[in-house]
């Protein structure tokens, strides 16, 4: 099918970096300034949306700018796998823009025209990246990320906030100027374009397997925002950034901007045929193996909720990895599922995380017992969120999962299926025990006073908590897309 | 006859020198100043406008006798080797001059009749071809760079200026020896694109590449004759800096460019490998020393030593990427670390302080000062979007397909210039310290912003739609490789 030439993947991103501007002019009257971000992200959710139909067809929508260098241009393309990111990403900025004016408006954060330009300017870059149509528009985009999250995550300009942004910053730019860097020239080298390609930009030329080998390495640890080990720490540094950044950004926009790029890089720069070929589809299954049990025993031993939490992220985000590099198409189609599955899951339990942080000043699970009683809506929608993580029907958790297990059989690699079933029951171990400790340990005495939900940051976790549940009964709309990247 | 725009371009800085020497009062000799370069840049932006990008041949070429008896020649043209840096060279010709508006407060007049004589120099250099013309201004340019450093500079500016002096005047002895054998051996001619021409015996194009060699590598300047340039841009005043990074390191790599490689194509393929060397440890070492300083404009000259390194890797790659790139790196390098130069001379004359433990929590202090450093330290350290990111690549790309294990080193280099540049970076404008309690901080007020301004448009327009920047360059590098390779040469 024809691509449909349109200007609408641009808008898209321009009605993020419109919205940022519009919170600097408006700094002065809050309440303008903060309606801003949710009417922006309807208005992306609606321009994101109308491309679906295109693109669930099997087409994809495309935009050309001009040339960059020759073989590179700068242009945009929405198609399967970028949709799956862009709608994820548009649709919980919604929640997540309701979300952000009910926590920094009760915690009476400073410098919000800040939080929420820069907040703007993440979703900007995050739906960039997604309509990215070669590496080199991708990495210019995956690069703004990095800087307008920065401010996000120091926001609070304390001891804390610096070292953390400190090693946000650190690990992300040391791995894009090192071995992305790297990995970008040889590409331009060897294949002359940064075209993103169906069936591999690199499966048309002829390289060394050395080389080849050695560039796929440095895509894998170069896009650190993937964070598979050890290129992790980043993440749970992060966390110092106020709740709602953490919820969207730091368990969406940013992290599921480095796993799409090694999706793309797996599909669409080196093809699924080039990977199996060099063996190094088993290679990095084994490596994301690691990472995912790895990452569940730190969540574990973590008391900080939103350090549990980061965790999970990082032993989730190599679901992903692991889904693609399987080679098999259910597999392929699970892992890019879970990109969705584990947005809606996660950015609830990083609202509930914020919702009894608002609502007690809590941050220890240790501290949470009985809580429940006082914020029933914020624990149950953490109990719903949490099966969804572990991976149990009805939920969107347990589509994603239960492809990831056929996909194993079908790739014949048992190994995959038991880390999954291990690393759910880690999940399980993780997780359950804070729902437990909310509902059925008694509440000690002295914390029963004035803790109550906060409607506006009750209402936007409960939707995503609905989301989840959703998005298990009906899984089309993902699955189609998935299956249209797969082919 | 047709406009002599080369000769034009040259002379207005030259005349505007000797309008200054006859002006009163020392605010009509800066706006008089002002008022020369901005002219002189108008007329090499209408040079680029008519440039054509479809042939390798000199353009807007002029010719006048000089020297009959010796066959010298006034004789100028620009090809796209050369065309960016004149334009580079005017436009920070007027970023100069406002950078000196009120850091030179003492002989005023002086000071801008100096620094349009070395606009005038250095443009001539860009556009000379004519050998004996090229090194006559190519050694001139020494006096008024000398005159900059050693009077209006800091402290040791006197030895920083000898300094400088002895290094590149030795180097340019063996330059001039390089000049009169290629005369003899080149059948009596200072008529460069002549010399090129010529096919010399390997022997003799290996004694005069070694010549050439230590005389631009000066200049640019590689490791181990690099030790000149930190005391010089310590000392020199902004301006001073400002031209010497933006413009005078870029003689030594534009002298491979106009004469080794053409000239000497054998001995340039021959020494390659060693070339490629000799600008990876200045990558990394000038990486690894920029890490280590506490001062913020020797943070700024030690990167350059690092990026320049890049520039000769992607020249002496002999490809097509490496040496468009390497090209496009110079202008790039000469906006950014311009830039940089003017942001610490900015922040000096605000402090009195190049320590930047002296710094701290700016940002607070001075929001845009903070948000365009910020902008010109990524571009520095070649983030996606910014212009050297693009030249970045194209080297790289080159190096790579010359010589991987050189290649590695520069990305090994690109992550020191990460490190060294968002620790300066983290360090001068974020944190909890807070420099604005300590000084009497202001922002940058309305002229500063005027010189910020077109720096920081070139940084993203080159990174993002560098192909009018590459189009000047593309023919004649492709050309060029003829030269070197006698065929069209790997991509």
């Amino acid at each position: 099918m024809d691509p449909v030439v349109s200007i609408r993947p641009l808008i898209a991103i321009a009605i993020a970096g419109l919205a940022a501007l519009f919170v600097l002019l408006l700094h002065k009257h809050e309440k303008l300034r903060d309606l801003v971000s949710p009417v922006a992200a309807v208005l992306m959710f609606a321009i994101v949306a109308s491309m679906a139909p295109t693109v669930l067809s099997g087409g994809s929508v495309e935009l050309r700018l001009f040339e960059i260098l020759p073989g590179v241009d700068f242009a945009f393309r929405a198609d399967a796998l970028g949709m799956v990111f862009a709608t994820v990403s548009s649709l919980l900025w919604i929640v997540a823009a309701i979300y952000s004016i009910g926590y920094m408006r009760h915690l009476r954060e400073h410098a919000q025209t800040r939080f929420y330009a820069c907040f703007a300017l993440s979703l900007a870059a995050a739906v960039g990246g997604a309509f990215a149509a070669n590496l080199f528009t991708l990495v210019i985009f995956y690069e703004v990320l990095s800087l307008v999250t920065y401010p996000l995550v120091y926001h609070h300009e304390d001891e804390e906030g610096w070292l953390g942004g400190r090693k946000y910053i650190v690990y992300l730019m040391g791995a894009s100027k090192s071995v992305l860097l790297a990995a970008l020239a040889l590409t331009y080298q060897i294949a002359g374009s940064l075209d993103f390609v169906a069936g591999g930009l690199l499966a048309r030329v002829e390289a060394p397997a050395a080389l080849l080998t050695v560039v796929y390495f440095c895509y894998l640890f170069g896009f650190a925002k993937a964070a598979v080990m050890p290129m992790h720490a980043w993440l749970p540094a992060a966390m110092v950034a106020p709740t709602p950044v953490s919820a969207l950004l730091h368990a969406v926009a940013v992290v599921k901007m480095g796993v799409f790029c090694v999706l793309r890089v797996v599909f669409h720069v080196f093809g699924v045929g080039l990977v199996g070929e060099l063996g190094l589809g088993i290679a990095t299954a084994y490596l994301v193996s690691f990472t995912i049990l790895m990452a569940s025993v730190y969540a574990l031993t973590r008391d900080d909720l939103k350090a549990r939490l980061a965790y999970s992220t990082v032993s989730q985000l190599s679901y992903v990895v692991l889904g693609a590099v399987l080679l098999s198409p259910v597999a392929m189609v699970g892992g890019i599922v879970h990109i969705a599955a584990h947005a809606f899951s996660k950015i609830t339990l990083f609202f509930c995380a914020g919702s009894i942080y608002c609502a007690s000043g809590k941050r220890n699970i240790s501290d949470m017992a009985g809580i429940g009683r006082r914020l029933p809506w914020t624990m149950g929608a953490f109990f719903v969120a949490s099966l969804s993580m572990i991976g149990l029907p009805p939920t969107a958790g347990f589509v994603s999962k239960w492809y990831l297990a056929q996909g194993s059989v079908e790739a014949g690699e048992m190994a995959f299926l038991t880390v999954l079933l291990i690393s759910s029951v880690l999940n399980a171990a993780y997780f359950l025990p804070v729902s437990y400790a909310a509902f059925f340990e008694a509440e000690p005495e002295e914390s029963r006073a004035a803790v109550r939900e906060i409607p506006m940051v009750t209402i936007p976790l409960v939707a995503t908590a609905i989301l989840s549940v959703l998005m298990g009964i009906f899984p089309d709309y993902f699955l189609t897309l998935a299956s249209g990247v797969v082919g | 006859m047709e406009l002599p725009l080369l000769s034009l371009i040259v002379l207005t800085p030259a005349a505007g020198a000797a309008i200054l020497a006859l002006l009163p009062s020392d605010d009509a000799v800066r706006r008089v100043a002002l008022g020369v370069t901005l002219i002189d840049l108008a007329l090499s932006i209408v040079m680029l406008a008519n440039f054509d990008t479809t042939t390798h041949a000199m353009q807007f070429t002029e010719i006048r006798p000089w020297v009959p008896s010796l066959g010298i020649n006034y004789a100028l043209g620009v090809d796209g080797i050369s065309a960016l840096f004149v334009f580079l060279t005017a436009l920070l010709g007027s970023v100069s001059v406002l950078a000196s508006w009120v850091a030179i407060d003492r002989k005023v007049k002086e000071f801008m009749i100096n620094l349009l004589a070395m606009q005038a120099l250095m443009l001539g250099v860009f556009s000379a071809l004519d050998l004996f013309l090229f090194y006559v201004l190519w050694e001139a340019m020494l006096i008024p760079m000398y005159l900059i450093i050693g009077i209006w500079g800091g402290e040791g500016r006197v030895y920083a200026a000898f300094k400088f002096f002895l290094y590149t005047l030795a180097g340019s002895l063996l330059f001039l020896i390089g000049v009169i054998v290629l005369y003899f051996e080149g059948g009596e001619t200072f008529d460069i694109l002549a010399l090129t021409a010529r096919d010399l015996p390997f022997g003799v194009q290996s004694w005069l590449f070694f010549a050439f060699l230590i005389a631009f590598a000066v200049k640019v300047p590689m490791v181990p004759v690099h030790t000149w340039l930190p005391d010089a841009h310590v000392q020199a005043p902004t301006a001073g800096s400002i031209i010497l990074a933006g413009v005078l390191l870029k003689m030594g790599a534009y002298g491979f460019l106009r004469f080794s490689l053409p000239m000497l194509p054998e001995a340039s393929v021959y020494y390659s490998t060693l070339m490629l060397a000799l600008s990876a440890l200045a990558i990394v070492y000038g990486g690894l020393l920029a890490l280590a300083q506490d001062d913020l404009k020797k943070l700024v000259a030690y990167s350059s030593i690092s990026h320049m390194g890049f520039v000769t890797l992607g020249i002496f790659s002999l490809n097509l990427h490496g040496l468009e790139g390497s090209i496009l790196q110079m202008f790039n390098h000469g906006v950014t670390t311009g830039a940089l130069f003017l942001f610490v001379g900015l922040i000096y004359e605000r402090t009195h302080t190049r320590s930047i433990a002296a710094y701290g929590g700016l940002m607070k202090a001075a929001p845009i000062y903070t948000a365009f450093l910020a902008l010109f330290t990524l571009s520095s350290m070649a983030l996606p979007g910014t212009n050297s990111f693009i030249g970045e690549l194209l080297v790289l790309s080159g190096g790579f397909a010359a010589n991987p294990a050189f290649g590695a080193a520069a990305v090994l280099g690109a992550v020191l210039s990460a490190a060294y540049l968002l620790g300066m970076y983290g360090k001068v404008a974020l944190g909890q310290a807070s420099v604005g309690d300590r000084y009497a901080i202001h922002d940058v007020n309305a002229r500063e912003m005027v010189a910020i301004l077109p720096l920081a448009v070139f940084v993203l327009w080159v990174g993002l739609y560098p192909k009018p920047f590459l189009e000047i360059i593309d023919v004649s590098v492709k050309h060029l490789l003829v030269q070197v390779h006698g065929t069209g040469g790997g991509p």
